[in-house]
């Protein structure tokens, strides 16, 4: 395997003796402490830390940086993810003293600022969805995911009906959904879209019983269209006894265009880290506050916050409550930035986010129209899919050859729903420039296609890295440092590679 | 709207581009029923307003940074290096998404696998995953994994693992078939290893214990895992991170799977989140391990490459088969995480689990000289311990906030049999000095 | 593509091979490579119990799961190890050492409704025609 000294760990990196961080050298506890404590509590097992100083580590590290796509230096045109611009007042104001240093277990009276936020930030996300009252709780869209099937299943039971064990799911859903509902113990069944993408009513029908528990939906949905007989939908499903959960993915569409509360839904999940601007940290911390209508609330997970005249405060009273899905109150820092981005924004700026990823979405789906087939052609929301079928190369390899041309690639290969599907959502962040620039990107691969797809199917040409072995990474899992060097002594033992 | 480009007049060029007139020729499929809401929100601050408006709600906090804190339970003050910051405020970690694309990825991805060789060597088990939600989300997902792994029943956990932590592996497991079954304390806050026979059997999955315990305690574990294990039941163990520098860690308990609030280690306290829920587990349970996992190896040039790997369990490939519904972790936390072990560095790590003891035993025995206030002076202890007191904890409490010292957290709203007690928690940043006030006024209280 | 005859075949491309009261399974050489590179296999356990038609294994490509069916029913008398740290033995030798499990089983006439090598072959050439 080749390294090249900037690909070395910090592991490898390491000299014995070199230090990165200081520390007081005085005692306060009376002599030999230590020794006072019973031998098998101590630690005998060597720790093999790196052993660097500080100015190596933080090159290491900033160096590390410079091989990875991000927001702020590329466009990043991922469906279902909302890739927008994360404003940098929310991080200024997560990083304030009085916000950055509060203790979750300090006395109520002392954190009236950060709960006052929390309250306010629920009053605004109740205003966007038109539910009734929301947790904070979830840390990410999936967690809040499992609190709200949670939700359905406490509140099914609490009315004896015990035998609603079935969730519907559209086959173009995300894969969270049901594995949320089936780890939970319900039982999941697919329901096939019609061909334009949508729910099929007669399909839903003949799959809705009084065994339905809930039917989990996104809209708009996956394929970025809006699901226009969602009034009916909703009728049916509640007509049936069963819940409506929305997943709120793709809500960055809908802010101050339709409410998900309007449309009938029971439940809702947000992900502040896609609508709310909070930034995505290379895969987490998320924050994923679900909403219900009033006949829900009392079994949200405790503590709620609540206001009592001029105070704020955590309220654990809530008789059929789930419990607690998380430590503490949520991923508050989150919370936070939220709530900075819409105040920052407010009611108008809200709506123009979205209106502004709907035109940019539609945009790019006429411009790259005349090169690639669209799944469903028709007006799109903030999002749509292009498929790649038939086209001689993957939809993958058009998303690897987009790295190339500066373009973080899509999402690829989702929805299941489309073969070769290239997902592709450009935000409310980005200029028009922006994007005419990727619509240049994008048919020069189109012609590339024809002409050399080879250059298509190898890409990328110019990253860091060429395509890893995925093969060779499953089969033989190499995830600690310590694996390496196992892996080092077996080799040299002969064993099969 | 300083955050969106699009102009008037770029507006007009993108709809000429669609070929409409006006986004409504877009919305048709929207219902008229549902068009334009009526949302109460206030309308656009300017950035100035903005920043003003948290520098006054700030003002309503009152912020450990600004006074003395003792406290502890679950979330810990602790030193965080400068270099810290300065690592995971690169735009090019915190504004990136989830590194499927692993050519475009290879800094978030290298970071997740030093953070899981870290881990793997703190804890002394063989592999880490790439983080979790929280302490307690990743020991409820620790429980599920036992209890898949052994296809039983039951989950014992002792009543000193931190009650949220608890709360919440109830919380996922209630409807479920599983159950969760309680073993009980002994006098010192120690678990009791009689209950804790007394309930083993052929349906335990696996035990929970945490050490240091949620009273700071330190647990004698010795042969636990010997136990288990001859019961085909797996041991689970909590603990503070920062207590493995000095003390034996989860693999030389012979623990199956540790887990854990990784805050300490390098992150804020924040009111209670974003944290860090570190998870690692021995090389047999390596394919039922929830969440993501970053591996090691080439590509097509044969240069080393980092990847997401073993994704086959996860819920965008299997669906409803999938071992956790689990999507994102959290790394930016790990990524500081990442940093921070490795600045301490080898020494360091040991050095302040050292030093976590050295203020927590003087303050326990500074404390244990007042007259009104109770400690057990023997139990073994790493950062934290219980003091009972012959006056009402909220009195105490509120004389000392006022002057801006949190004296700990009090343990009755957790566990309402053990009146007027409280959990002190003394870790690094505390100085003799400071100390010294703290035992002063809590003597005047 | 081989398909040997004296093999029994199901819908769901397993394959089964008959030895005394015994009978070993693995997947054919058409599964082997619709699902390409084999990274992992998760065999079932020794004395667990099958049931024809219903999933006992599970077989993992670097981007999907797919469920394996027992052929017959039965008990799981013998697993292969080899496949924990050699997955690529599917790949490389689907009727050899890359067989998945024996079952010991229970109802031999079970054996007459699994397919034949010439209708196997047969039932893969409708199933690419759809």
């Amino acid at each position: 395997m080749l390294i090249s000294p900037d690909d070395q760990l910090s592991f490898e990196k390491s000299r014995p003796g070199r230090r990165g961080a200081s520390l007081p050298a005085d005692r306060c506890a009376k002599d030999k402490l230590f020794e006072k404590i019973p031998d098998h509590f101590k630690r005998r097992r060597p720790l093999l830390f790196p052993e660097l100083s500080e100015p190596e580590i933080v090159r290491h590290f900033v160096n590390l940086s410079r091989k990875n796509f991000s927001i702020d230096t590329h466009f990043y045109p991922l469906g279902s993810c909302t890739m927008k611009y994360n404003p940098k007042v929310n991080e200024w104001a997560a990083g304030l003293d009085a916000f950055a240093n509060l203790h979750p277990l300090q006395l109520e009276k002392t954190t009236q600022g950060i709960l006052k936020v929390m309250w306010d930030l629920e009053g605004y996300l109740r205003e966007i969805t038109g539910m009734d009252r929301f947790t904070l709780q979830p840390a990410a869209g999936a967690h809040g995911e499992l609190t709200g099937m949670m939700l359905v299943r406490a509140y099914h039971d609490a009315l004896g009906q015990t035998k609603r064990k079935k969730v519907l799911v559209p086959d173009s859903s995300h894969g969270t959904n049901p594995a949320s509902a089936a780890l939970l113990g319900f039982h999941v069944i697919e329901l096939k879209s019609n061909a334009r993408g949508r729910v099929d009513l007669e399909t839903l029908e003949k799959h809705l019983d009084d065994e339905t528990a809930c039917l989990m939906l996104t809209n708009p949905n996956t394929l970025g269209l809006f699901e226009e007989e969602i009034m009916q939908i909703t009728k049916r499903v509640h007509e049936k006894g069963a819940l409506l959960y929305y997943d709120g993915a793709n809500l960055n569409a809908l802010m101050g265009i339709a409410r998900p509360g309007d449309m009938g839904f029971d439940i809702v999940h947000l992900n502040l880290h896609k609508t709310f601007s909070t930034p995505h940290g290379g895969g987490g911390p998320g924050s994923g506050p679900v909403g219900v209508r009033a006949k829900l609330v009392p079994y949200l997970p405790v503590p709620l916050v609540t206001q009592q005249g001029q105070n704020y405060k955590l309220d654990f009273d809530n008789k059929k409550t789930i419990g607690r899905v998380k430590s503490f109150y949520g991923n508050t820092g989150m919370l936070l930035r939220a709530y900075v981005y819409i105040r920052s924004l407010g009611r108008e700026g809200l709506f123009k986010a979205s209106e502004d990823a709907i035109l940019n979405a539609n945009y790019l789906k006429e411009k790259l129209k005349v090169a690639y087939k669209v799944a469903v052609d028709e007006p799109c929301m903030h999002e749509f899919v292009l498929s790649l079928k038939s086209a001689g190369v993957h939809a993958g390899d058009v998303g690897k050859r987009l790295l190339d041309y500066g373009f973080h690639a899509p999402t690829v290969h989702f929805p299941l729903v489309v073969e070769e599907a290239l997902m592709i959502e450009p935000t409310e962040s980005e200029s028009k420039e922006t994007l005419d620039l990727f619509v240049k990107a994008m048919i020069e691969i189109a012609k590339e296609i024809i002409e050399e797809p080879d250059k298509v199917r190898m890409a990328p040409h110019t990253m860091p890295i060429r395509r890893p072995d995925e093969v060779m990474a499953a089969r033989r899992p190499i995830l600690s440092y310590r694996d390496q060097l196992r892996e080092r002594i077996l080799l040299a033992e002969g064993a099969p590679t | 709207m300083h955050y969106q480009p699009l102009s008037t007049e770029d507006k007009q060029a993108v709809l000429d581009g669609i070929g409409v007139a006006d986004i409504n020729e877009l919305l048709k499929g929207v219902p008229s029923s549902l068009r334009h809401p009526k949302i109460n929100i206030p309308p656009a601050l300017s950035e100035l307003e903005v920043q003003r408006l948290l520098r006054e709600l700030g003002s309503m906090n009152q912020c450990v940074g600004s006074s003395l804190s003792f406290l502890g339970a679950g979330s810990y003050e602790h030193f965080v290096p400068a270099a810290v910051a300065e690592v995971t405020r690169r735009n090019e970690f915190y504004t990136a998404y989830t590194p499927y694309q692993a050519e475009a990825s290879q800094g978030t991805l290298q970071s997740i696998y030093e953070y899981q060789s870290l881990m793997t060597e703190l804890t002394g088990l063989d592999i880490s995953n790439a983080s979790h939600y929280d302490g307690a989300t990743s020991m409820a997902e620790a429980a599920l994994l036992a209890l898949r792994h052994t296809d039983r029943t039951r989950v014992l956990v002792s009543e000193a693992v931190h009650p949220h932590y608890r709360e919440v592996l109830k919380t996922y497991l209630r409807g479920t078939p599983y159950e969760v079954e309680e073993f009980g304390l002994n006098a010192d806050r120690t678990f009791n290893v009689d209950d804790f026979k007394s309930k083993l059997n052929d349906q335990v999955a696996g035990a929970i214990f945490q050490s240091p315990n949620f009273f700071g305690v330190l647990e004698d574990l010795e042969g636990l895992s010997d136990k288990l294990h001859g019961l085909g039941a797996l041991m689970i163990l909590v603990g503070h991170p920062l207590a493995y520098g000095a003390l034996t860690c989860p693999g030389e308990w012979g623990a199956d799977v540790a887990v854990g609030e990784g805050q300490p280690l390098g992150i804020g306290l924040q009111y209670g989140g974003p944290y860090l829920g570190y998870f690692a587990a021995t090389r047999s349970l390596m394919r039922r391990i929830p969440g993501r996992l970053c591996g090691m190896t080439q590509d097509s040039e044969g240069r080393r490459a980092f990847t997401l790997t073993i994704q086959a369990r996860e819920q965008h490939i299997r669906r409803e088969r999938a071992t956790s519904n689990i999507c994102t972790n959290q790394a930016l936390c790990a990524l500081a995480a990442c940093a921070y072990m490795t600045l301490l560095g080898k020494e360091g790590i040991r050095e302040v689990s050292e030093i976590n003891m050295d203020r927590a035993y003087y303050l326990r025995s500074r404390i244990g000289k007042l007259t009104g206030f109770e400690v057990d002076m023997k139990t073994p202890i790493f950062n934290e311990f219980v003091v009972k007191s012959a006056k009402p904890f909220s009195r105490i409490q509120e004389k000392l906030v006022k002057k801006n010292i949190f004296p700990g957290v009090e343990i009755t709203q957790f566990y309402p049999k053990f009146k007027n007690e409280f959990l002190v928690c003394a870790t690094e940043t505390k100085t003799r000095e400071q100390m010294d006030a703290f035992v002063e006024k809590l003597a005047k209280c | 593509m081989n398909f040997p005859k004296e093999l029994r075949y199901t819908k769901s491309h397993e394959w089964a091979r008959r030895e005394g009261e015994k009978v070993v399974c693995g997947i054919t050489e058409y599964a082997q490579k619709e699902i390409s590179d084999v990274v992992f296999v998760e065999v079932p356990k020794r004395g667990q119990a099958a049931e024809q038609a219903k999933a006992v294994a599970v077989v993992e490509s670097v981007k999907a799961a797919f469920d394996i069916y027992a052929p017959m029913s039965g008990k799981v008398s013998q697993v292969n190890a080899d496949l924990e740290s050699r997955p690529e033995l599917v790949n490389q030798d689907c009727y050899g050492q890359g067989w998945f499990f024996e079952i010991e089983a229970s109802d031999p006439s079970e054996w007459d409704k699994l397919m034949t090598a010439e209708e196997y072959e047969k039932n893969i050439q409708n199933e690419s025609v759809k």
